[in-house]
């Protein structure tokens, strides 16, 4: 009886965990299915997994076009840009807000933490003239500046956290030798922090890769615009090639899904701890 | 001597100063700009801008394209928070569930995370190609029965605020999951067993164990997703770029349009400061929640 009960439960629930599985995969499925069919079948009735039109003809179409790679190229200069600069700014705040008591310490973390709370909307408007007013409008510049402000916060709370496991001896020890802060901060603690700047170093590039709302209002020529904004432009510019815009999001994707595979769990935890979503 | 005191007390100060400069020039003066933004005439546009006080935000009282984004925001942040809480909590379970092997666990919560990993452009194409007339979402809809016709579920007016509610509840569900999932095991198992000879039921032990033991990570992770829905813009945008007339028009929306296609920097100001506002207000409590949970 008891045997029995268990048996039933079991399959609702293992019914249950497929069809959650088709919820959140399916459409996923769908695009990558999509990607490798024609343009002329896509919207075939009724609808075919695979048809005959399978193929890479998408993907070289994407490949080969140089516009399109350069939305590409973009985007990984402005990502590892962003995540350099992210990663030295932070690394020095993370320290001094691990090894120093100074005035004005709380208030610099309460607006750090805030930064999550500001719609970038918001900032948007500023960002408009101060970027024209400092030429930067166009620029890579401008879309690096204008990320680092919701990249950093992240990367300084997870920094100071790392940084306060690190015991202040090792820091001592440099510069009982003579050495400088600043020697000690490069030569000692930076080398065996190297796990948690991976961990940082990936949020953030996943951050700046899927950035949208600055791309798109700070940039203006076509061979300035990122990733995101290039799967979007192909919505007009071919007459709705549908293959082509999901061969593009599939490759577009590919990079972010590769950091989430293989560093799923810094990813969850970077989730769960207050989480500042890009 | 004094010269020395000096260098070394500024010492945390050299480090921060990156941050502090990157802080003040693109978040406190920006923030400042808006407000004072709101309080004039013709901002940006015009060299010499007039004071005018509140009537800019007297103004957008009155206007009825904002209370119809207000409302639509408000239905879509309701929405999708408490969908995004049911189904990471269902999803959760499910993870947690002594009846499957750990293989089968781990495949599942690599492909329930998955929607969360893609940028909202590539989940809004997707969902564009889906929801197309003779689209697959269509198609499986043909074998309901009494569904006849073909949906144009986003150029209809009754439709699309639910279709963007449907996928943004689609594309966030998964941060409550992983976090409902590190919250369960946090949660002692002798609770559990000490309920089991008590004679409870499971469904009984859900409620009485499961939920008050997770009551503040979920308070916090609404709070969070509130905030995060209230100014969420890209996935609208693309989708239905608020329309069609306006039906599925939010605050962001409202914004953006004021800002590029009317070039009304003041009005636009005034509405960002209100929803500036508003996320301030729910960040404080956020903080606050924080703050209790820590202690």
């Amino acid at each position: 009886m008891v045997g029995s009960y268990k048996k039933s439960v079991k399959i609702v629930l293992s019914i249950l965990l497929v069809l959650g599985g088709l919820f959140a995969g399916f459409p996923i499925i769908w695009m990558l299915c999509s990607s490798f069919k024609s343009n002329s079948t896509i919207f075939s009735w009724p609808p075919q997994f695979v048809d005959e039109t399978f193929g890479l003809h998408s993907y070289l179409a994407v490949l080969t076009d140089p516009s399109k790679v350069r939305f590409f190229i973009n985007s990984y200069i402005v990502a590892a840009c962003v995540v350099l600069a992210t990663l030295f700014i932070g690394i020095l705040a993370g320290y001094a807000f691990s090894r120093f008591d100074f005035p004005g310490k709380s208030l610099l973390n309460s607006l750090i933490v805030s930064v999550q709370a500001i719609p970038p909307i918001v900032l948007l408007i500023p960002y408009m003239s101060m970027i024209v007013a400092m030429k930067l409008f166009d620029t890579y510049l401008a879309l690096v500046l204008t990320y680092l402000v919701t990249t950093l916060p992240y990367c300084i709370l997870m920094m100071t956290g790392y940084f306060n496991t690190l015991s202040k001896e090792l820091d001592e020890a440099v510069m009982i030798d003579g050495g400088s802060r600043w020697k000690a901060l490069w030569s000692v603690i930076v080398p065996i922090s190297i796990p948690g700047m991976v961990s940082v170093g990936m949020y953030t590039f996943m951050q700046a890769w899927n950035e949208y709302l600055f791309a798109l209002c700070l940039t203006q020529r076509n061979e300035m615009k990122t990733v995101p904004i290039g799967i979007n432009l192909l919505m007009g510019m071919h007459g709705n090639d549908w293959s082509q815009m999901m061969a593009m999001s599939v490759l577009g994707s590919i990079p972010v899904l590769i950091l989430f595979i293989f560093f799923q769990k810094y990813f969850i935890a970077g989730m769960s701890a207050g989480g500042v979503k890009g | 001597m004094n010269l020395k005191r000096i260098v070394k007390k500024s010492t945390p100060y050299r480090y921060l100063f990156p941050t502090v400069l990157l802080m003040v020039v693109f978040l406190v003066i920006p923030i400042c700009m808006v407000v004072s933004y709101s309080f004039v005439d013709k901002a940006v546009v015009s060299k010499t801008p007039e004071f005018v006080g509140f009537a800019n935000y007297i103004e957008l009282l009155k206007d009825s394209k904002f209370w119809n984004a207000a409302s639509n925001t408000i239905v879509f942040v309701l929405v999708s928070v408490v969908a995004h809480i049911v189904l990471g909590m269902v999803f959760a379970q499910l993870l947690n569930s002594k009846y499957f092997k750990t293989g089968t666990k781990t495949i599942a919560r690599v492909v329930y995370i998955l929607p969360w990993v893609f940028t909202a452009s590539v989940v809004a194409i997707l969902w564009k190609l889906m929801l197309q007339p003779s689209g697959i979402i269509n198609y499986l809809l043909s074998f309901m029965p009494q569904i006849n016709n073909k949906f144009e579920w986003l150029s209809n007016r009754d439709l699309s605020l639910a279709v963007v509610c449907f996928i943004n509840i689609w594309c966030g569900y998964p941060f409550y999951m992983v976090s409902i999932l590190a919250g369960l095991q946090g949660v002692p198992g002798d609770l559990y067993e000490s309920a089991a000879i008590d004679g409870a039921t499971t469904v009984k032990s859900f409620w009485h164990i499961t939920i008050p033991q997770l009551m503040p990570i979920l308070i916090s992770i609404a709070m969070l997703d509130f905030i995060w829905t209230l100014q969420s813009f890209n996935v609208i945008w693309m989708l239905t770029g608020g329309g069609p007339i306006n039906s599925s028009e939010m605050l962001s929306v409202y914004i953006y349009k004021l800002t590029f296609q009317k070039l009304d920097y003041s009005m636009a100001s005034t509405t960002a400061t209100v929803l500036l506002i508003v996320c301030v207000i729910f960040a404080i409590f956020y903080v606050r929640q924080q703050k209790k949970v820590r202690e």
